[in-house]
């Protein structure tokens, strides 16, 4: 029987798990992944973890619950950092302590390190660790990871013409509307793209006519170039992302607004969100900041989303602000 | 050029020593109070950390009293202690102030730049004179802490309650009318006599209480409402796991050196964090771990609202608690955080260590006499 490997459907799922899928599947394990995120999985995950954990943590606690019987293997890899100099968050290079200490009568966890800050050998090892789990052909594992390195960049690549991770990660390219004008939506992808967190919110402005631009919709050499003109480099990668995204949308893509949705205890957001919050403010461009925790209610977020797409349609940002 | 810094603890005694024997002109921020915290929570992002709306106060307080340059430390991640520079120099400037900041860190590559910004703040002294004067006020950030510790060895056990308190409240007010490291190495010897001449009574039983966590919460008295103070009055004995000359020995000289030994803090961890996760939360879970080693008879675990890296040590320490079988409370920090509530939680705490205590004992004793 094929070796079941559960992957949750939270956090970096959004960026990573074509790459993922391909490489476990190439090694002859079954892929099985939790269900979307729904109200149980919600409640599940605020339940057993900490109260004051953020809500993609709690979400993620969720996904473990729901998926722990029916799998072999548990993929929770401890990613400390993917780029150099950079860091995810504190949360993450602690991520499979935090769930083996508050999830009881768990499968094996697949916990390996993915540190890239100082050097890019720890891939390496973390990759060959994870394979030897399911074969001892080193060839194997490595033409497994090539060929997930290459549908990684496949996925990327067609988030960059404007895909979400989910249609991306069906193939598709993004459905073609006729919009009206573009908007920025920034924040983390797990938040951003998790229908149920987010409350569909990309559906609800495109259903209103408007091409939403994440930050994973654009190219990240640009993101780079602008990064660098930082006053201090940023040392969170999701960070830099959003921050530069910002800036990019503003001077290159002339976005009508920008929106962040944050989530409640992000101790990214908090800050980035401060920055990021002066300046569009600074330039006069209409600026939304939506936080969600486990209590939000979906009228109130579209009341508010409605008010600021009608603000944005009503004579632009000048009167209303 | 009037130099002002932010409050943490004691720390104002290391930095204005440094400062001062370098001939800089030192602006101490009043303490921290309630007014202090009300400029901060107004101006800083809503859900940023405490230490962060603290430190605005703390400027606010000092440009009024006519400070120019602010100094303050960096880092580089994955705290978010190593962006506040940034914010809180944004957050100034749209309120109009006019200062300057020198952000000390760590240098990536280009020592060039910290040489330089240390020049800007001394007026072009020596690097050799600078290098003098950061060991000297190390040293004075040592006897600080002895002086401390020391104050927390006697205040259980003095026999007038509060003598300790109000010596310390003395040297305080003498402390910041004092100037350079000599004259100040001085003051803290004289106050360790005094307080080691305060009358004790011996015998008495006294429970001893580990604190570990966030650094700023740890230290600073005004966000952790005296927590030492209050459980030295309820007859505890204190240690604290991180002090301001661990932290300038251990994360300012021997990380930049590459000197700083963890092995036995990642040791004591292992088990339920094996990883750095920024801050001092791994310290947190490792020091707890060391503490019951020692024989301590409970932890308490301090942490500001939504601190990232101690949410992640809070997730493991019930699992510590468990398995060793000592027992940690939790104490998270806000600007809500009341005294008496705070209070209670102690008073309850000092309470079931000491149940705990007491029936090991009996239980002992049954045992011996082979009841």
């Amino acid at each position: 029987m094929k070796p079941r490997v559960g992957i949750p459907r939270a956090l970096l799922y959004y960026n990573y798990f074509p790459m993922w899928e391909a490489f476990f599947k190439e090694l002859g394990a079954e892929v099985v992944l939790s269900d979307l995120t729904n109200k149980k999985i919600l409640d599940d995950g605020v339940n057993c973890s900490v109260d004051d954990a953020c809500l993609p943590i709690k979400v993620f606690h969720g996904h473990i619950i729901n998926l722990k019987d029916r799998v072999d293997y548990l993929f929770v890899p401890r990613l400390i950092s993917v780029e150099r100099n950079e860091y995810i968050c504190p949360k993450f290079c602690g991520l499979p302590d935090m769930v083996l200490n508050s999830v009881r009568e768990l499968p094996t966890v697949i916990d390996c390190t993915i540190n890239l800050r100082n050097s890019y050998s720890s891939l390496r090892k973390a990759v060959l660790d994870v394979g030897r789990l399911f074969t001892s052909d080193y060839r194997r594992i490595y033409m497994a990871y090539r060929k997930a390195a290459q549908n990684l960049k496949f996925f990327e690549e067609l988030m960059e013409n404007g895909a979400t991770p989910l249609e991306a990660m069906r193939g598709c390219h993004s459905a073609k509307g006729e919009y009206r004008y573009p908007i920025g939506l920034i924040g983390h992808p797990y938040n951003i793209y998790d229908n149920y967190v987010s409350m569909r919110i990309i559906d609800k402005l495109r259903d209103r006519g408007i091409n939403v631009i994440t930050q994973d919709m654009i190219c990240s050499t640009e993101l780079d170039r602008i990064a660098r003109g930082f006053s201090k480099p940023m040392f969170w990668s999701f960070g830099k992302r959003i921050m530069a995204a910002s800036r990019y949308l503003i001077d290159e893509r002339q976005a009508r607004g920008i929106i962040y949705l944050v989530a409640f205890g992000c101790g990214l957001d908090a800050l980035v969100g401060d920055l990021v919050e002066r300046r569009i403010r600074k330039r006069g461009i209409p600026f939304c900041l939506l936080t969600i925790d486990e209590h939000t209610g979906e009228a109130g977020i579209d009341t508010r989303l409605e008010a600021f797409v009608d603000m944005l349609e009503w004579g632009g940002a000048k009167e209303c602000l | 050029m009037l130099v002002t810094f932010p409050h943490m603890g004691n720390a104002y005694i290391a930095m204005k020593s440094v400062l001062e024997d370098l001939g800089v002109e030192v602006l101490v921020p009043p303490p921290c109070t309630k007014r202090t915290l009300e400029l901060g929570t107004k101006h800083a992002p809503e859900l940023a950390c405490l230490p962060l709306k603290l430190n605005i106060g703390n400027y606010i307080e000092a440009l009024e009293m006519g400070a120019e340059v602010i100094v303050m430390a960096g880092g580089c991640g994955p705290c978010r202690f190593g962006y506040y520079a940034e914010v809180q120099r944004e957050i100034l400037q749209d309120l109009g102030c006019n200062f300057k900041m020198v952000v000390l860190e760590r240098p990536q590559g280009n020592a060039r730049d910290f040489v330089k910004k240390i020049a800007m703040i001394t007026g072009g002294k020596n690097i050799l004179q600078v290098l003098a004067s950061i060991k000297r006020a190390t040293r004075v950030a040592v006897l600080m802490d002895e002086l401390e510790s020391l104050c927390w060895q006697v205040r259980p056990r003095e026999k007038r309650e509060g003598t300790v308190s109000r010596l310390m409240r003395e040297f305080h007010s003498q402390a910041v009318k004092t100037r350079g490291s000599g004259k100040l190495a001085i003051l803290i010897g004289e106050y360790k006599n005094r307080i080691s001449r305060v009358e004790t009574e011996e015998k008495k039983e006294v429970l001893r209480i580990g604190i570990v966590g966030e650094i700023y919460t740890v230290i600073e008295p005004f966000v952790n409402v005296s927590i030492a103070e209050k459980l030295g009055d309820l007859g505890a004995e204190v240690d604290k796991s991180i002090t301001v000359s661990y932290w300038v020995i251990n994360h300012l000289i021997k990380e930049a050196l590459h000197m700083h030994d963890k092995r036995e803090l990642r040791e004591a961890s292992y088990p339920y964090l094996r990883s750095f996760v920024g801050g001092h939360g791994q310290e947190s879970v490792a020091n707890t771990v060391l503490y019951k080693r020692r024989g301590y008879d409970g932890v308490i675990h301090l942490l500001p609202f939504t601190c990232m890296p101690e949410i992640v040590a809070r997730s493991v320490l019930p699992e510590v608690s468990h398995r060793y079988g000592i027992p940690v409370m939790t104490l998270v920090l806000d600007e809500m955080t009341g005294e008496a509530g705070y209070m209670t939680r102690l008073e309850a705490f000092v309470d079931l260590i000491r149940r705990k205590k007491e029936m090991k004992e009996l239980y002992e004793e049954r045992i011996l006499s082979g009841d």
